[in-house]
């Protein structure tokens, strides 16, 4: 069966998670070691120890991201995350930086180490590259793939593969975008932020919600209509003689009806976004996606989706697994 | 209902609950200084929540008070916010919640209620003597209102 | 202090692009030069069978010649062109992991400001894999870049002039701002010879597009950070090729190099020269990359 990867962003997620029928959690350290370091958001060391005992009573696993980009001589903070994630019985660590990777191989040789999707592994020699050199075992595919392109994938490589099936949506080759640093001078890969809420202004300007970052105007939207969140890739902006959603439109992902396809296709384990959203959306989308993988296990059709209220600017898109995204 | 009593009241419960879920204060952080506007709009009301004033303070106004960041919506929206029954982002990106002001604070403020698990039916029970019974009209009004039972049910295992 | 041309970002026709390359070769006072194709393999056949010419007239010129891969490897075909870049006769600049694959153990190559060199760690694994030369990736602050050219037994080489490379992406913008599908993109982005200005709905400038690549929507000149660099020990500035102008923007940083001029002159002469309506500075003191220090 396929496993199904899903978030937490704080202990009451990680339960809700469980109890919902995920295979696994993955959560960070509530610091920028963490590429979803939001204000209120992830575990202390002890919160994490607890958390893995009550996932492992319930058979489920825990994965622990540690994977933006270590600062420069400040190391050491990233490595204390990988040793204590190790301490706490988490199942595998998430990396993306080389330097973090072969610290991990070198001093934690067994704790199992999976590839962040921040280090954009898009195709088997980059994939084999990260297998051969640091003893990766799972690779997280960027977002930027189709599904006929993670079948060839697979078929090139001897490490397990999961893709992204529900949640936000990156456009961009993730952990190589600095668009949130430059606006902001905050970023996924130095800050596990992106459009960080500390630069978030919303005005009503002539009746209309303005949604601002870093002072640029990113939405406007009607006052009762849909309001994304103003991450810079999926805001609505002028070039030329044309205005509109200049990288991609305020959605995000909704694989569900990909499954049996990506079952196929020889993916490992599917991975559900959205560690900064609350125990009743991880509750929600969990229980539905476990009943989908159930499904596709069984022979059965996938169940409809359901979760189109939960979604950014409540539209869902099949994203790059459909080769007319690009 | 007069507002001085009602501000007292809601101060003593908040106090209770930030006692009784040392996590909130913890998750909160520095936003736990900040004055929050709780502003239900289909309400002749709004709170400012102070969490970390005087232990928790709570002050009720007729209208929105100078803040560091309002978090608006109908009643029914932030008393399900509160009470884990919807999604904040949900919430937000069909417009029943907006947000103005320090969206880090209202921010850590929502991930900090979401962890604590909060149960306003049992923290009310559990708040007994006159400041009691001086919100039961108000939770009266609330469940009426929104229609949500403010008491949680078991989850389902 | 040295001055690399890095690799062009933009699609040219051949004619430019040899033309181009010509004058750096006779005109421009720079050290190295990256040739390639960095951003998109569909634009590569147009001007592919110019490179070696290029690169002969560069070598000719005194200047070290060095062949970058792609920013985002995925096809197959990317796959094999990138594994014969190795076979060139060029130092190979990396800008995608992928082609460690392809290089041998102990075959020299350079690293290009698109791989996440953010650590000690990570630089000293690429230093003891070949890397003979790392130019860093342009949000670093100058603490980092300090610390980075501390712990490097190769030089490294930063940011100095362009727009910035923020983004790459499978999906092209230029093709979507035109409603075609990427397959069907009739080459568009050679329309914008540096880039396609994406501005915010109140008329700021913002980001720029470049197919698969975002750009900054005003142009990096880091000149007023020399001080800094130098101090840090960085070893050489990065100046990224546009269609206009170039060779006199490496005239005017040899210039400031040489203690001929100060920023404040560079800046001020190459003004009309930048892509974009303004300057940026900010990744280097911290702040936001697209802040400028020279603005009043």
């Amino acid at each position: 069966m396929m496993e199904l990867i899903c978030p937490a962003g704080t202990p009451a997620a990680l339960h809700a998670a469980v109890k919902a029928g995920a295979h696994a959690v993955y959560c960070g350290f509530a610091d920028e070691t963490n590429a979803r370091n939001f204000p209120g958001l992830n575990f202390s060391r002890d919160e994490l120890s607890a958390s893995i005992a009550f996932a492992h009573a319930s058979g489920a696993k825990v994965l622990v991201a540690i994977n933006t980009f270590p600062r420069a001589g400040a190391e050491s903070l990233w490595h204390q995350a990988v040793a204590d994630a190790e301490t706490a019985g988490a199942d595998a660590v998430i990396l993306a930086d080389i330097g973090l990777l072969a610290h991990a191989a070198e001093h934690h040789p067994d704790l199992r180490r999976h590839l962040s999707v921040q280090a954009a592994a898009a195709n088997p020699d980059m994939i084999n590259f990260y297998a051969t050199a640091f003893g990766v075992r799972r690779v997280v595919l960027p977002r930027v793939l189709t599904i006929a392109e993670i079948a060839a994938i697979n078929r090139e490589i001897d490490v397990e593969t999961e893709v992204f099936v529900f949640g936000g949506l990156c456009v961009m080759a993730e952990g190589r975008c600095s668009l949130s640093s430059y606006i902001t001078g905050r970023s996924p890969n130095m800050n596990g932020v992106c459009s960080p809420p500390s630069h978030v202004d919303y005005a009503t300007e002539d009746g209309e919600l303005a949604a601002k970052l870093g002072g640029y105007t990113i939405h406007r939207n009607a006052k009762d209509a849909p309001a994304p969140y103003p991450t810079l890739c999926k805001g609505c902006f002028s070039s030329a003689d044309k205005t509109g959603y200049v990288f991609e439109d305020p959605t995000s992902l909704d694989a569900t009806e990909l499954l049996p396809a990506l079952a196929k296709a020889g993916v490992t384990a599917l991975k559900i976004e959205g560690r900064q959203r609350s125990r009743s959306y991880v509750a929600q989308v969990v229980r539905s996606f476990r009943a989908a993988v159930d499904a596709v296990e069984a022979g059965r059709p996938v169940p409809p989706g359901t979760l189109a209220r939960l979604t950014e600017g409540q539209s869902a898109t099949a994203g790059a697994y459909r080769k007319t995204w690009r | 209902m007069p507002l001085e009593p009602m501000s007292i009241a809601l101060s003593r419960l908040v106090r209770r609950m930030i006692r009784a879920h040392p996590g909130l204060l913890e998750r909160l952080g520095e936003h736990g200084n900040r004055r929050f506007a709780i502003d239900p709009t289909d309400l002749p009301l709004c709170l400012l929540i102070q969490p970390r004033a005087a232990r928790g303070t709570v002050r009720v106004y007729r209208h929105p008070p100078a803040s560091d960041a309002r978090i608006a919506g109908p009643l029914a929206a932030l008393l399900g916010l509160v009470h884990g029954t919807w999604d904040g982002d949900a919430l937000f990106f069909s417009r029943d919640l907006v947000v103005e002001g320090d969206t880090s604070a209202a921010l850590a403020l929502r991930n900090a209620i979401d962890d604590a698990e909060l149960d306003l039916g049992l923290e009310i029970s559990a708040f007994a003597g006159p400041f009691a019974r001086m919100l039961q009209p108000i939770i009266r009004f609330a469940e009426r209102r929104t229609g949500l039972p403010l008491r949680r049910m078991e989850d389902p295992e | 202090m040295e001055l690399t041309v890095g690799p062009n970002q933009f699609f040219w026709d051949a004619a430019q692009w040899q033309d181009f390359y010509a004058r750096v070769a006779d005109e421009a006072p720079v050290d190295r030069v990256v040739l390639g194709e960095l951003i998109c393999s569909k634009r590569l056949p147009f001007y592919q069978t110019h490179i070696p010419e290029a690169a002969e007239r560069l070598v000719a010129a005194g200047k070290r010649v060095a062949i970058t891969t792609l920013a985002l490897v995925t096809l197959k075909r990317e796959r094999n062109l990138t594994a014969e870049l190795v076979d060139m006769g060029l130092e190979v600049e990396v800008n995608d992991l992928s082609a460690l694959a392809h290089l041998p153990q102990g075959a020299g190559f350079s690293v290009g400001p698109l791989v996440n060199v953010y650590n000690e760690g990570t630089l000293r694994w690429l230093v003891k894999r070949g890397a003979a030369r790392i130019c860093l990736p342009p949000e670093l602050p100058l603490a980092s870049i300090e610390t980075l050219a501390a712990a490097s037994a190769a030089p490294v080489e930063v940011w100095g002039w362009g727009r910035l490379p923020l983004a790459i992406s499978g999906r092209c913008y230029h093709a979507r701002l035109h409603d075609r599908a990427k397959d069907n993109c009739q080459f568009v982005c050679a329309e914008d010879p540096d880039g396609r200005a994406v501005d915010t709905l109140d008329g700021q400038e913002f980001l720029a597009v470049n197919g698969v690549q975002t750009l900054s929507g005003s142009c990096a000149n880091l000149s007023p950070q020399l001080p800094g660099f130098r101090r840090a020990g960085v070893a050489g500035l990065r100046l990224s090729p546009q269609s206009q102008g170039f060779v006199q923007v490496c005239g005017l940083f040899r210039d400031l190099i040489d203690g001929r001029i100060d920023a404040e002159a560079l800046s001020a002469t190459a003004r009309p020269l930048a892509p974009g309506a303004s300057y940026c500075d900010g990744f280097p003191t911290g702040k936001a990359g697209v802040a400028w220090s020279g603005a009043v």
